[in-house]
């Protein structure tokens, strides 16, 4: 991946060309990852965006090492804090985990252990990672549940899962992924399963942390609202590729890629005017072609052309620098006018 | 609704209350108390119109939407449509007014039986009532089914497994059409779609309403998608309506607290929007519709009450404006801004509870509901 201008200090993690392939006998091999690249610096928060099966979840658990070894081939490279982890040991990634990265799961309810009070849960971290005693890690475990919002933490240390509700488990996950102030915090979905009014409690949380502790987050979700109020910068996924990556700001007023415009113009918006219908993506997501063969959403692309295919332009449709800070992969991709003063022109001459 | 409508509403629910008892105990069923999942809601919709009922999980929305079809039982109240009360039917007349109202589900897999194709779950219905005019009497029918919600022919020899998520949502809703109904309950029906998907059902409920002449009680959590298809929204919360106004008055200007408070919450795909709007964080979960708050039942999390009324004194929904429902003491007052919101920590300061000890006791309860375990119920 270039370099992006506006890039701060050392990154603190660098995913390349990172390639997941889900094997079966006897069946052509699921390219779940193919070719993702990116990074992520200290105090950023990069958001990975697209819908289910697009591969967002599994490049988040190929960068943990999280994924089965058996019938998975991962391939490319995932450095964090310059090391690399793909091929690396179990027992340097079971050291990493938890202390130096951490993850935080969609569903609370089934990452926590229904068996095993919330305090142990918390403490067993701390006590793996961290020289304490048990005494003073549930002190630390106190202050974290504390930390995360959670009243009356001392009481709640002895309760189980099932007696907490949806948004106190989650921010109890939050607290666990804390135990070791983590450099790199990656977060799936994690606001999915609740309610809006618990969901703004959670984001708000994430966004303290991340003001507050200096932690990387990668935000991976499928709602482009989560992602207008806490990226900086957002990569769009589909078919296993990253398709546009741009800066917040220009992604929402300017998508490039038909797809992001397409997402965008398909959710009705709280503050929008109401009446006109929306205009939705043709199709659904099992309407692709392989990347082999060229643009993977092309099937239900209103601006495909001839050349979106392989086989007619001679040469497969890449990610391609576009503009400072985007990256697209398109060759038709969304025009507008040149410079907001060509906008005002066309505005006049109406 | 207050709008003095010309004709009698489609649907007139009145009262209508819906509580379901808590057991306990391994071989006796003891009573042990009440969920009251709903607990006294008026409304009424209006022919061809759409009601959007939102509110978080847990408010009651669902029961009620059930309730009205007498999927559960109601304990009180009225419910009626077209100037029958559905409440007191029973047998055959229930069997024959149920045909007039139908229902989409949230989950299209889950709500289609696996083992049929699509011919057969759509032929289902009609030969249930004996309706269609015979074998090639319901094949037309089917046939102009599956083309007026987009489906090709191909379709009808194809069972549910083999469709993506939007098109199941499109055989449910085929399936809902099958009898000619004239109010349609959708419940979430586009919540478990991706979002590209989920506009294509949304433009497909809106142009089946304008095409046939629906009525529709659509029931949601997201409140973006609620406004954009409804006329009137009613926002739910612990098993009563605390606001009820036109879609764009509703989001134009929120008068209930919850409303604003809820509204304030739903992210905005757009960074600009999100960086400059008001938020109001809730101090807190949904207290338990077991052992609601006394008085408003919002009062525990609401960051204007105030120190008289609202802890025990049920407020009423009222008429704030023409077509404006609103129960709250103080509307007026938060309104204009007299009264000025508090933090979620002052609230909770305030209530001298923590912030999440509600919620705990809610997760308690609830749980042990829903699973069936059985084990104590702490009480405050």
């Amino acid at each position: 991946m270039q370099p992006l201008s506006a890039m701060p200090a050392e990154p603190v993690l660098e995913v390349e060309e990172l390639a997941v392939r889900f094997t079966r006998r006897g069946e052509q091999p699921t390219r779940a990852v193919d070719g993702v690249s990116f990074t992520v610096a200290p105090g950023e928060t990069v958001g990975l965006v697209g819908e289910s099966g697009c591969g967002k979840s599994v490049t988040s658990l190929a960068v943990m090492g999280l994924l089965p070894r058996r019938g998975v081939e991962v391939s490319g490279s995932v450095r964090f804090q310059g090391q690399e982890l793909v091929g690396a040991p179990d027992a340097t990634l079971r050291r990493l985990r938890g202390a130096d990265m951490a993850m935080v799961f969609q569903d609370p309810l089934s990452s926590l252990n229904p068996t095993v009070p919330i305090g142990t849960q918390v403490t067993e971290v701390l006590l793996e990672h961290r020289d304490l005693s048990r005494k003073e890690a549930t002190d630390e475990a106190t202050g974290l549940l504390d930390k995360v919002g959670i009243p009356d933490p001392r009481r709640r240390l002895k309760e189980y899962p099932h007696q907490l509700s949806g948004g106190m488990r989650q921010r109890a996950l939050i607290a666990m992924a804390l135990a070791c102030s983590p450099r790199l915090l990656i977060a799936d979905e994690p606001t999915t399963a609740l309610d809006v009014t618990i969901q703004a409690q959670i984001l708000e949380l994430l966004r303290e942390l991340v003001v507050d502790t200096g932690t990387a987050l990668v935000m991976i979700t499928h709602d482009l609202g989560v992602v207008a109020g806490l990226c900086d910068r957002v990569h769009v996924m589909y078919a296993g590729k990253i398709i546009e990556t741009a800066d917040r700001h220009d992604l929402f007023a300017r998508p490039r890629q038909p797809y992001t415009g397409g997402l965008l113009a398909s959710v009705p918006r709280l503050d929008g005017g109401r009446g006109a219908p929306l205009t939705p993506i043709r199709g659904s997501a099992r309407d692709t072609i392989p990347w082999a063969e060229g643009c993977a959403f092309a099937p239900r692309c209103d601006n495909a052309q001839d050349d979106c295919l392989t086989e007619v332009a001679g040469s497969t449709v890449s990610l391609e620098p576009d503009g400072p800070g985007r990256e697209l992969r398109c060759r038709h991709p969304i025009q507008y006018p040149p410079s907001p003063a060509g906008a005002t022109a066309l505005g006049a001459a109406r | 609704m207050t709008a003095v409508p010309a004709a009698e509403p489609l649907l007139r629910v009145q009262g209508l209350e819906v509580h379901f008892p808590i057991k306990r105990g391994v071989f006796f069923d003891r009573t042990v108390g009440h969920v009251r999942a709903v607990d006294g809601v008026d409304l009424s919709i209006d022919r061809g119109t759409t009601y959007g009922l939102v509110g978080e999980s847990g408010c009651g929305k669902s029961t009620l939407g059930r309730a009205v079809l007498r999927l559960v039982e109601p304990t009180a109240g009225q419910v009626v449509f077209d100037g029958t009360d559905v409440a007191a039917l029973k047998g055959e007349p229930l069997r024959q007014m149920r045909r007039r109202m139908q229902m989409v589900f949230q989950d299209p897999l889950g709500s289609l039986d696996p083992r049929q194709n699509v011919e057969s779950l759509l032929s289902e219905p009609l030969k249930a009532h004996g309706l269609g005019g015979g074998t090639a009497g319901i094949a037309a029918r089917i046939r102009e089914l599956l083309d007026s919600v987009g489906l090709p022919a191909a379709a009808l020899r194809r069972y549910p497994h083999e469709f993506s998520g939007g098109q199941r949502q499109r055989i449910g809703i085929a399936r809902a059409l099958t009898l000619e109904p004239d109010l349609l309950i959708a419940d979430e029906p586009v919540s478990a779609l991706d979002v590209s998907v989920q506009a294509q059902v949304v433009n497909l409920l809106e142009e089946l309403q304008e095409r046939l002449g629906l009525t529709y009680l659509v029931i949601a959590h997201d409140l973006a998608v609620v406004r954009h298809i409804s006329d009137v929204v009613g926002v739910m919360y612990l098993g009563s309506l605390v606001e009820q106004a036109p879609a764009d008055d509703l989001y134009e200007q929120p008068l209930h607290p919850y409303t604003r408070a809820l509204m304030s919450a739903v992210p905005v795909p757009d960074p600009v929007v999100e960086a400059g709007r008001e938020r109001i964080l809730l101090a807190g979960d949904l207290p338990s519709p077991a052992n609601p708050p006394s008085g408003c039942r919002f009062h525990t999390r609401c960051p204007w009450r105030q120190e008289t009324r609202c802890d025990d004194e049920v407020p009423v929904l009222r008429e704030l404006a023409p077509g404006r429902l609103v129960s709250c003491h103080w509307a007026e007052e938060v309104r204009d801004g007299v009264l000025r919101p508090k933090s979620p920590e002052e609230v909770a300061a305030t209530q001298g509870v923590s912030v999440g000890r509600t919620g705990v006791e809610t997760a308690l309860e609830s749980d042990a509901l829903v699973q069936g375990v059985d084990q104590p119920i702490e009480r405050t």
